[in-house]
């Protein structure tokens, strides 16, 4: 290659031709495939006059539910590149023995690991635990929407800007071969000196500024909205869980923000803060990122722990057993994640002291989250219950998580660390708790309650079949690799020499394949539903029976979600109210005062993408142009005054009307 | 029974100046330039300190401008941010407090860790050292 002129250098940076792939055969087809659905969704959205409604009544819109959803449709589609990643990785390891290569080269194969972790653990498990809470906390405390809604709206683009940088690096340039946490010095400028691990940096940099402002969001939301009479100690379980979530949210992200942040300035100024020369120590890298990284396993799965709480208590009609103990057990797990994460490397060389005392603590964790175990079982003890689709969830995750939990305290134990340490064992109990725990719960949570967002159930059939595809899948997946990691076959490797072992790979794929009808079958699940909508419609907005105030208010709700606010006198508050005998109130309707949708949020996410997109391709005035558009972005949208509206009380009493008719036919 | 459980003419700000009398405390003139001076203060001796070079000992000027740091944070939060222990009902404390204990589990556990894991560390000697690349 010649050399680039001056110009070329500094008008498009380090980005060349040469940036994208076409020489491998994979990409190109992923591409063509991509292109050609992404063309026909265009397409279709055009044929169908779509944009308007789309950019005003979705991008545009500050309404939580609205942004609930998006954050659940984002979840999905990261979901299935995320699994193609994952179905590519168990098709290598089961090709790839002796004299078979594999269809992957070793550099191909280790960005598929690093952009599987770091898609499905920031970009699905994220946008899903995100989206349900956005979606049903504000619903669960009587409120109109959550305290910031623009900032909800920004939040939610900057996660999006996030996931298309990542996307982006499949095409232009190429992802980090760094496994999900990016140690350095591997991911230092020496030993990778192209633009994987900057995608890496930038892209999650931006999506964490969505979720720190959207944990601060909620956090607020939660202490401050509550409907009047809503003791904390009578908040439902799913909201308090929020609220801990987004505690740990606001205090933990900060410093994967800082730890990234030292990391490029490594890269990008020569600094020596995880070099292995100057005084630097990678090591000081390793102790840093898990500060965050443990808290951040816990960010994903209490909320689901909520999921289940409400999905038994309401499953099995029954006040959820242990209330109280509920509540305590999820604030201690808020405190105790903060002092486990070094036993993600009781390796690294910290003595006895260390590591018996973080080996301890990892034990100690596992009280609480046992003493909510006992708790739901103790709920559907002598309970009446109902074996709809969210509650097989409930139930394959009770089974499936408490096995992950034991492999997980087995782990916690340093000297079978040290065995099983970076082994396939590891990777087993990891989606062990992650897919029986946030997945499974995150497909409890839509089942339960896809009837508030869209007015009708969930199609049963196709759910039941996911489900088992999923628990089937799951357990035949990863059963091999606690295995194999009990025979020490580390983790990340792309061929294999043994030829014993390819029978446990092999099985694995089966599983993977199980997974992905799974997947299949709920994306079917959804596309029957949404054609069968006549015949699974539900008038009432409470089609399970609730418990909590989300089934109070119509499906899906209005706009202003409650006409009056409820006032709340127990636990389960929508439950208590119908147990009183309940009437809607029908008149004395009032103005509702509302936040406006504004485009600001998509154009403030748009010129932080294009920025990211620019630092990473060291193009510098169009950094320094978009980061100096930001401000003036964020400067004029502070000038934008027309930022609130009212729906005329004739407008709410003619909504409330409707539904009175709609309640009226039910009943006659 | 309907007006039991609702409220009407719900709007959070009611909520915000109908429950919470107490409100944001707001800042004086006076306490604003308290802060100040006091803040000024706090910089200009550990800024002395270093560029006069008082103490004999490079560690202790470090641990004085430290613990000069911590005074001038709690300055800002009182002067400045006007936090007190009642303010927003407590809820400012109650973050305070959490904070404080994972700042400091942060910290000394980091440094705990780190210094365990460099004790831990093979002997290197002086002539590798000097060679090391």
């Amino acid at each position: 290659m010649q050399e680039r002129s001056e110009l070329m250098q500094t008008l498009f940076g380090r980005l060349t031709l040469e940036a994208i792939p076409y020489h491998e055969p994979i990409l190109i087809w992923t591409f063509v495939a991509t292109a050609i659905l992404g063309m026909s969704l265009l397409a279709y959205i055009t044929r169908k006059r779509a944009w308007g409604t789309l950019w005003n009544d979705w991008f545009c819109s500050i309404d939580h539910k609205k942004i609930g959803v998006m954050y659940m449709i984002l979840g999905i589609v990261m979901l299935l590149r995320g699994f193609a990643d994952a179905i590519m990785m168990r098709a290598q390891q089961a090709f790839a023995f002796g004299d078979s290569m594999g269809y992957l080269p070793p550099h191909h194969y280790d960005q598929i690991f690093t952009a599987h972790g770091v898609i499905m653990i920031f970009f699905v498990a994220m946008p899903f635990v995100t989206g349900l809470m956005n979606y049903v906390v504000p619903l669960q405390i009587g409120a109109r929407d959550v305290a910031f809604p623009f900032l909800n709206n920004f939040s939610f683009w900057m996660t999006t800007a996030g996931a298309i940088l990542v996307m982006m690096s499949l095409f232009v340039g190429e992802f980090a071969q760094t496994g999900w946490l990016a140690y350095p010095p591997l991911s230092g400028i020496d030993y990778s000196p192209s633009v994987g691990v900057d995608y890496y940096i930038w892209a999650l940099q931006i999506a964490g500024v969505g979720t720190l402002l959207s944990g601060v969001n909620l956090l607020v939301t939660i202490v401050k909205m509550r409907a009047p009479g809503m003791t904390l100690m009578k908040m439902p379980v799913f909201t308090w869980t929020a609220l801990c979530t987004n505690v740990l949210i606001v205090a933990a992200f900060p410093v994967l923000t800082a730890v990234l942040g030292l990391l490029s300035l490594d890269r990008y100024v020569g600094t020596n803060f995880f070099t292995n020369d100057f005084g630097g120590n990678a090591m000081m890298y390793v102790n840093l990122i898990w500060i965050w990284g443990h808290p951040e396993v816990y960010i994903l799965i209490l909320p689901l722990f909520g999921v289940f709480s409400e999905v038994v208590s309401t499953f099995s009609g029954k006040r959820l057993f242990g209330y109280t103990s509920m509540v305590y057990a999820t604030v201690v797990i808020t405190i105790l994640s903060y002092l486990v994460w070094l036993h993600h490397f009781f390796t690294m060389g910290s003595g006895a002291s260390v590591n018996s005392f973080f080996g301890i603590t990892t034990m100690i964790i596992s009280i609480p989250t046992g003493a909510k175990m006992f708790n739901w079982l103790f709920t559907m003890y002598r309970g009446r219950i109902k074996f709809d689709v969210p509650m097989l969830w409930t139930m394959g995750f009770m089974f499936t998580f408490v096995i992950g939990g034991m492999t997980g305290v087995l782990l916690a134990v340093p000297p079978a660390d040290f065995v099983l340490h970076n082994s396939l064992f590891l990777i087993a109990h990891f989606h062990n708790v992650i897919i029986g725990g946030v997945v499974f719960g995150v497909f409890a949570g839509i089942n339960y309650w896809f009837p508030k967002v869209a007015g009708f159930k969930l199609d049963e059939y196709w759910g039941k079949v996911s489900f088992w595809f999923w628990l089937v899948g799951f357990w035949v997946a990863f059963a091999p690799l606690y295995v194999l990691g009990l025979m020490g076959v580390t983790r990340r490797v792309s061929h294999f020499e043994d030829m014993s072992l390819q029978i446990w790979f092999q099985i694995a794929a089966v599983g993977a394949v199980l997974i992905g009808i799974g997947i299949l079958a709920f994306l079917v699940q959804i596309f029957v539903s949404i054609r069968r909508r006549e015949s699974l419609r539900d008038e009432t907005g409470d089609p399970w029976n609730g418990r909590t105030l989300e089934w109070a208010t119509s499906s899906p709700p209005p706009a202003y979600n409650f006409a009056f606010t409820p006032r709340v006198h127990d636990q389960d508050a929508w439950y208590d109210m119908k147990r009183r005998g309940h009437q809607r109130p029908t008149s004395g309707f009032v103005d509702i005062h509302m936040p406006k949708n504004t485009a600001a949020g998509i154009v403030l996410a748009g010129i932080s993408m294009l920025c990211g997109f620019a630092l990473i391709w060291h193009i510098w005035w169009l950094a320094a142009a978009s980061f100096f558009g930001l401000i003036a972005a964020t400067i004029i949208h502070t000038f934008n005054y027309d930022r609130d509206y009212h729906i005329h009380a004739d407008e709410v009493t003619s909504v409330e009307d409707q539904r009175t008719r709609q309640l009226a036919a039910q009943q006659g | 029974m309907s007006t039991a459980d609702t409220e009407q003419a719900y709007d959070p700000r009611h909520v915000h100046s109908h429950h919470h009398p107490e409100g944001e405390a707001h800042g004086t003139f006076k306490g604003y330039v308290t802060g100040f001076i006091l803040s000024v203060i706090l910089t200009a001796i550990p800024f002395w300190l270093v560029m006069g070079d008082v103490l004999p000992s490079k560690q202790a000027t470090v641990f004085i401008i430290m613990g000069f740091a911590v005074v001038q944070i709690l300055v800002h939060m009182i002067y400045f941010l006007h936090m007190n222990t009642s303010s927003e009902g407590g809820w400012n404390m109650l973050a305070m407090i959490f904070t404080l204990v994972l700042v400091v589990i942060t910290l000394a556990g980091s440094l705990w860790v780190m210094f365990n894991m460099n004790e831990n560390m093979m002997p290197v000697s002086a002539h590798e050292m000097r060679n090391a690349p």
